[in-house]
């Protein structure tokens, strides 16, 4: 993959504690998408992902280092950062 | 925080970028908001993933960021008033709420997708077409994945022709819009040879994909996540087998923030006059916000509103004829990919309307007692109270029902509690609506 915005190489990041490496500037959404790890449960107990990608539909919004209502579609990958699904 | 700026304009997309450099040109201080980190909005959005080279991204990119113009990326307006001009956005990164003043405020917010509900659309797995190119463009890593992309627009064909050069496996396109609407359109555009030129590039990248009018999706099956589609032309249906679908109904635009401003807004979008000016004295409006046109339109319309609003009248009047082409052009565009009858009869009473609050079409529609309107199914079901504040299922049910959404207050975006305590409001807020404690 080339690299628009980040300057190459990888970035890791924890998805519910499971380790996950992406290309540098990837958004959060992607380490999710990777692991398969639903972003939130909703309230009718149905797991769900990203649906529009642009930050509208609030679908992909997880915890992210302990805050919760983040959306991952919006949010660049930092080395080290934890996103959970949010229950 | 404060900040003052002459200009501000909301919204990096071509419009936006374009209005801001027209302005700064004009020796004006300006400042452009975007929610995103990146500049480019959605049609040129950049990331990780690949992305083809795009001249005119680059050229438009170039020029903003060689202007000097102010980039306030990773900001969501909140609350804005006209007069004074002023505004809140959060600051996600910072969990904070910013203020910030102008003189004249250009909309240049975009557009959205629309969705339309569907057995299974809940599902992991299916996204929205132009969402998953843009997941894509976030580092979703998509080779060899079997993809669906379905719905409506010409946003279909570009985005099947991005997934398969990121290495997915394109099983088909459906689009919904019969061949011969569609026909009348293609003759249309034989008078703009850039655009034709444009489409035969992603044919031609596409000659080994099915591309399918007359067909829809009509449901998503899976248990865990979506592994089949269900399709039909109509007559006959058959089901695909896929890891992902991508399904979008071509785009509504973004008029949150200039009805909350008070500019009036039409079934088309925001109302502007030949310079782009909104009813509301010192608001501009620029691209798909004002009716989806595309980015040419967007491009022109936002260097139109720069201009105006730096006071460059005149230089601005030159470009009228040639917005006036691309706008034409766009609401053909628009009506070559209305939508069917069918697509909208596709959800069952137990198919999730409003993904938010989890209600279904049958909490609606009940035969006891059927919603009459948008502020009545919000009051008794919680449809569109959910953090989107009805922007995915507000155009869906204005499609299916006819029922528009009347009423934009502030936050226009969900911020926590304690940040709006912490912040004096911009506008007067009424508590509760007269039309909904008469009830």
């Amino acid at each position: 993959m080339s690299e628009l915005n980040g300057s190459g190489g990888t970035v890791t990041v924890q998805v519910n504690g499971e380790r996950v490496t992406l290309p540098r500037g990837s958004m959060l959404i992607a380490a999710l998408l990777k692991t398969g790890a639903p972003c939130r449960i909703s309230v009718t107990g149905e797991p769900r992902t990203a649906l529009c990608g642009m930050g509208i539909c609030f679908e992909c919004r997880a915890i992210v280092d302990g805050v919760p209502q983040q959306r991952t579609c919006q949010i660049v990958c930092k080395e080290g950062m934890a996103v959970e699904t949010q229950l | 925080m404060n900040r003052a700026f002459d200009i501000v304009v909301v919204g990096a997309g071509p419009a936006g970028l374009a209005a801001a450099t027209a302005a700064v040109d004009a020796g004006r201080k300006v400042a452009v908001l975007d929610d995103n980190p990146h500049v480019g909005g959605q049609i040129w959005r950049a990331g990780a993933g690949k992305s083809a080279a795009d001249r005119a991204r680059e050229q438009a990119v170039a020029a903003f960021e060689a202007s000097g113009a102010k980039l306030l990326a990773g900001r969501q307006v909140v609350d804005a008033t006209a007069s004074p001009g002023t505004l809140q956005a959060w600051v996600g990164s910072e969990q904070r709420l910013e203020s910030i003043q102008f003189e004249s405020l250009i909309l240049a917010t975009g557009a959205r997708e629309r969705f339309l509900p569907f057995p299974g659309w809940t599902l992991p797995g299916v996204f929205g077409a132009g969402g998953l190119q843009a997941l894509v463009r976030g580092g979703y890593d998509v080779r060899g994945k079997r993809i669906v992309v379905a719905g409506t627009g010409p946003l279909l064909l570009a985005v099947a022709a991005h997934l398969k050069q990121d290495g997915a496996d394109i099983v088909m396109i459906a689009e919904q819009a019969p061949m011969g609407r569609l026909a009348g359109f293609a003759t249309n555009l034989l008078s703009r040879p850039a655009k034709v030129l444009q489409g035969m590039r992603l044919r031609a990248e596409l000659s080994s994909v099915p591309y399918r009018t007359g067909c829809w999706v009509i449901a998503a099956e899976g248990s865990e996540a979506a592994t089949t589609v269900r399709l039909t032309d109509g007559s006959r249906t058959w089901a695909e087998r896929c890891d992902l679908l991508a399904c979008g109904f071509h785009l509504v635009p973004n008029t949150e923030l200039a009805s909350l401003l008070g500019c009036r807004v039409t079934e088309n979008g925001v109302e502007v006059n030949a310079e782009q000016r909104t009813s509301v004295q010192g608001v501009y409006c620029a691209g798909e916000p004002t009716g989806v046109a595309g980015v040419d339109a967007a491009s022109v319309q936002g260097k139109i509103a720069g201009l105006v609003a730096a006071g460059k009248t005149a230089v601005a009047a030159q470009l009228f004829s040639r917005r006036d082409a691309e706008v034409a052009f766009g609401r053909a565009m628009t009506r070559a990919f209305a939508l069917r009858a069918e697509v909208l009869k596709l959800s069952a009473p137990d198919t999730i309307v409003c993904r938010c609050e989890d209600v279904r079409l049958g909490e609606l529609q009940g035969e006891m007692l059927p919603r009459r309107d948008w502020t009545d199914a919000k009051l008794q079901t919680r449809c569109g109270m959910g953090p989107c504040q009805g922007r995915i299922c507000g155009p869906a049910l204005d499609a299916l029902f006819g029922w528009r959404n009347t009423s934009v207050r502030p936050p226009v975006f969900p911020v926590p509690i304690a940040a709006l305590c912490s912040a004096p409001p911009v506008t007067e807020v009424s508590i509760l609506e007269p039309q909904e404690i008469s009830r």
